[in-house]
């Protein structure tokens, strides 16, 4: 009775690797005595146990492990050097029942890839992660890796890790064990059949966890690099024994035997729901009003918290109330960190060439450094709505219009000093005429959600046709 | 259709809903982080995934990974983010593996500043990381081609399984206009080649690595026959007044827009100027231009980099006609006016 | 007799020896013929096997060996 024999987690054969036949597509394309293909046969043998290839996502790395997808019978992804935990997330985000396995190498895991595994760690994702440690870049010819002990000699480190220099070994279970998201962390030692055989356990747990959906699952494993190391198969196990294992703990650091983790992903709407979510419904298209004389081009400028980006807003909406083309262009990032802000908005029958205000056709100044900072940008001809209430100077040009009013005051009085960017804007429709300010009432209870606040609105609007009219 | 006043930035991503996209990972960037924003909220409302990558390197990659199962997936940035994802982008287009890019440019080099320039457009035309690879190339210049264009960019990614970058710059996202949706939902269907953690893909293997000479340079043969076809099939541009245009003005993105307005004033004057602007960048309309050069005496590129479009424009006219540059850097946008004059002077020079 | 035995297939193996240095029981040692790979491949000799399967676990190829359990014991 056969016992053991070759897991069928294994292609039968591996045509990857070679389609001419014989026993280079039989064997690994890793070194005699290689770890690789140790934590291989333990993983094909889980898959086959487990039944879940079909499920299975294989993971392949940039190192010795690249070709990995040569071997595993399962769905297979190739990835960029040390993001294959982001690759994974990726996968695991769009796939709730695959079962994603990660395998990485220390010069994958833990120097190019930090990030990503840290990050994949932290968030709890459900992949497993089995990260061959064998203290060397064994692909690229044996460098120095992340892992590399003190005083090691590679082909980067000729000399010795010095400390001093290259820093110590990074300990990643250790690193990971300091974060809340990984379910399961262990890390254990190909140096003899007892390590194997606890590794073969760990293997088994983490794909158990996969199943279960409960969470990020890490597995380092000491495992030897006998061509890296320079050293036959045989002592490049009593290496591991008597060099990495003082210098790595092996140890299971953690063991959450909790349920399984959810989506985190909300019901999957509907097209209809979709539409309704994006307000993309198919109203009526706006009846084209009056025409302009010219295109409009305003600037709003204020401090932040007057309102000047909403006025922009509601100004934009008023006009394509009435059919007009509108842009509106915010003062942005960390030009709004100083406390002021503008908004440009132009206003035309046709479609908007740029939106960038620079020569505007209206200022509507709400303080004092916009009336100072704007006020020679002003066409010849334009028009400049000072905020008498918060600018005490007049206007020194004599070539533009120029209307003062207390907006702020006449805010304050109806009891809602916020509104006087509204206050504004209605004296700005009612100087120019299109778009009109029976429009903007209109768009008031449309673009503000809360009653009251509408209400107080359309007051200022009447405050300001009063103004006006006087 | 009823139009809503919305910003460019908010343009994409309900154009990339209503077009099919299940995937949004991304990560904050000024001038782009109102499309990650308006993704986390729309994106993780409607059921579909929402992630903030820990950076751009992972966002591309966990792209990639998505990507490798079918899923119709998306991420937006600016230069900085967008240069930390070449390397993505080459995998990407290694393993042809359909996805959609964001660029909503911002001024460098390095840290730059956060207003618009169109300088990504030789990261993004020609590739951009290692490789003989493109991506597809899309140059909104309104809100509504914001939607427009990442509604479609989902099929075209599928179609020619290639990245779709939508390269925009900082005021066409930043500026709010009148938007129309479109009124039906696309959807991705399965993809033959994709993993999906079942058995009858599970012979599928999505990778970029081919380890022999004539494997690879086979790849690469069919990327570039690729390409040729989506240069016959995709490429697109507008063209304004150039029936009888003496001289040619060619922008694209937020420049074209100010060259519009130029040419309507130029043409009040009498003069026969004409604007072409390029909708794809890759494919390019180089065959048009080339036409062009025939007709006008002078082209003018107008963009804000130092003449990376006018270089392809170059290309195009091999000689046939003379080209200007007229170039801005740093987050300066020049007005109409400046623009008409610049064309003035070398109309009548 | 147990009629425990492991298999080696000659074709397969890397003759890391890791196999012959695991084997509690010294059933396993290195060969003298040359395989199509280059090298001298394990072989099974012996009648003290108890089909634990230890060395199939560290063998680093997924095919070179097969544990077979006696069917009398
Ligand atoms: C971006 C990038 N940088 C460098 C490389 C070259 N490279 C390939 S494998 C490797 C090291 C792999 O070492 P490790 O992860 O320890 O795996 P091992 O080969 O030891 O199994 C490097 C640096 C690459 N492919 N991509
Ligand atoms: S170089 Fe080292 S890690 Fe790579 S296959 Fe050889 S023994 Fe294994």
């Amino acid at each position: 009775m056969v016992k053991h024999a070759k897991p069928k987690g294994f292609y039968d054969t591996f045509e990857r690797k070679s389609s001419q036949g014989g026993p280079e597509s039989e064997t690994t394309h890793y070194c005699p005595g290689c770890g690789h293909g140790t934590v291989h046969k333990l993983i094909a043998e889980a898959l086959e146990d487990f039944g879940i290839k079909d499920r299975t996502v294989f993971l392949s790395p940039v190192g010795c492990s690249v070709f990995a997808y040569y071997y595993f019978d399962t769905g297979n992804i190739q990835c960029s050097h040390g993001r294959a935990p982001a690759v994974g997330t990726g996968v695991i985000r769009s796939l709730d029942d695959a079962v994603v396995i990660s395998y990485q190498g220390d010069g994958d895991l833990a120097g190019i890839g930090t990030a990503e595994i840290v990050h994949a760690a932290n968030r709890g994702e459900n992949m497993a992660v089995f990260f061959v440690n064998n203290a060397i870049y064994g692909m690229t010819g044996g460098q120095l890796a992340p892992t590399t002990l003190l005083g090691q000699e590679t082909t980067t480190t000729p000399l010795g890790r010095l400390a001093d220099r290259e820093g110590g070994p990074i300990h990643m279970s250790e690193m990971l064990d300091a974060l809340d998201g990984p379910a399961f962390i262990e890390r254990t030692s190909l140096s003899n059949a007892a390590g194997v055989m606890k590794t073969r356990k760990a293997v088994r747990k983490a794909l158990t966890n996969q199943v279960e959906r409960r969470g990020f699952s890490f597995v380092e494993i000491l495992s030897p690099c006998p061509v890296g190391w320079k050293l036959t198969p045989i002592q490049s196990r009593i290496w591991i024994k008597d060099n990495m294992e003082t210098i790595f703990q092996v140890k299971r650091f953690r063991d959450r035997e909790e349920g399984s983790r959810g989506t985190g992903r909300m019901p999957l709407m509907g097209d209809e729901e979709l539409k309704e979510l994006l307000g993309s419904d198919h109203g009526e298209e706006a009846r084209k009003g009056e025409n302009l004389e010219t295109e409009c081009r305003v600037k709003i400028a204020g401090f932040g918290g007057q309102g000047v980006m909403s006025a922009g807003v509601l100004l934009a909406n008023t006009a394509i109330g009435e059919g007009l083309e509108a842009t509106w262009l915010p003062s942005y990032g960390p030009e709004m960190r100083g406390g002021t802000a503008n908004a440009s908005v132009v206003i035309s029958d046709e479609p908007v060439g740029s939106p960038v205000v620079n020569r505007p056709t209206t200022l509507l100044a709400m303080n004092g450094p916009s009336l100072d900072s704007l006020e020679d940008s002003v066409i010849t001809g334009g028009l400049i709505v000072v905020n008498s209430s918060l600018i005490n100077r007049k206007v020194r040009r004599d070539d533009v219009k120029v209307v003062y009013a207390p907006v702020s005051d006449m805010a304050a009085e109806a009891g809602f000093l916020k509104g006087a960017n509204v206050v504004m804007l209605s004296l700005y429709l009612l100087e120019k005429g299109v778009p009109g300010i029976q429009t903007l009432k209109t768009v008031i209870p449309k673009s503000i959600k809360k009653k009251e606040l509408v209400e107080v609105n359309l007051k200022l609007v009447k405050a300001a046709e009063e103004f006006h009219a006087s | 259709m009823r139009k809503v006043l919305i910003k460019g930035n908010d343009a994409i991503v309900r154009g990339a809903l209503l077009g099919g996209a299940t995937h949004f990972f991304g990560y904050p960037i000024t001038p782009a982080s109102e499309i990650a924003q308006g993704a986390a909220n729309l994106f993780t409302r409607s059921g579909r995934t929402f992630l903030q990558a820990e950076s751009e390197t992972s966002a591309i990659n966990m792209i990639y990974g998505a990507a490798s199962t079918g899923a119709r997936v998306m991420t937006a940035s600016s230069g900085p983010g967008v240069a930390l994802m070449l390397e993505g982008l080459s995998y990407l287009a290694g393993a042809e593996l359909p996805s959609v890019i964001v660029d909503v440019q911002r001024a460098g080099p390095g840290l730059g500043n956060i207003w618009p320039e169109q300088s990504d457009y030789n990261m993004c035309c020609k590739g951009g990381g290692h490789g003989s690879f493109h991506n597809i190339v899309l140059a909104p210049s309104s809100g509504q081609e914001m939607t427009d264009f990442a509604y479609r960019a989902f099929d075209i990614a599928d179609a020619y399984r290639m990245t779709v970058i939508i390269l925009t710059d900082a005021y066409v996202g930043q500026m709010m206009e009148p938007v129309g949706f479109p009124s039906a939902v696309r959807h991705g269907a399965r993809k033959s080649w994709a993993v999906y953690g079942d058995e009858s893909s599970r012979q599928n293997l999505i990778s970029s690595i081919v380890m022999n000479q004539t494997g690879m340079a086979e790849l690469n043969i069919m990327l570039q026959e690729k390409y040729a076809r989506a240069a016959r099939d995709l490429t697109d541009w507008d063209e304004i007044e150039t029936e009888d245009a003496e001289f040619l003005l060619i922008a694209f993105g937020i420049t074209s827009r100010v060259a519009s307005t130029a040419v309507s004033h130029l043409r009040e004057n009498g003069l026969k100027v004409g604007l072409l602007r390029p909708k794809t960048l890759f494919p390019f309309p180089s065959e048009r231009i080339a036409e062009l050069a025939g007709q006008v005496n002078l082209m003018a590129v107008a963009e804000l980099n130092n003449g990376m479009m006018a270089q392809d424009v170059e290309l195009a006219v091999r000689g046939g006609c003379d080209v200007r540059k007229y170039n801005w850097y740093g987050g300066m946008v020049p007005s109409a006016d400046e623009l008409a004059s610049r064309v003035r002077e070398d109309f009548n020079g | 007799m147990s009629g425990n035995r492991v298999e080696v297939n000659q074709d397969l193996c890397k003759a890391c020896r890791v196999c012959v240095e695991t084997c509690p029981q010294h059933c396993l040692e290195l060969g003298s013929a040359i395989n199509a790979l280059g090298y001298q491949a394990v072989r099974f000799d012996s009648v003290d096997c108890t089909a634990c399967g230890m060395c199939f676990y560290v063998c680093p190829e997924p095919g070179a060996l097969t544990v077979i359990k006696g069917e009398d014991a």
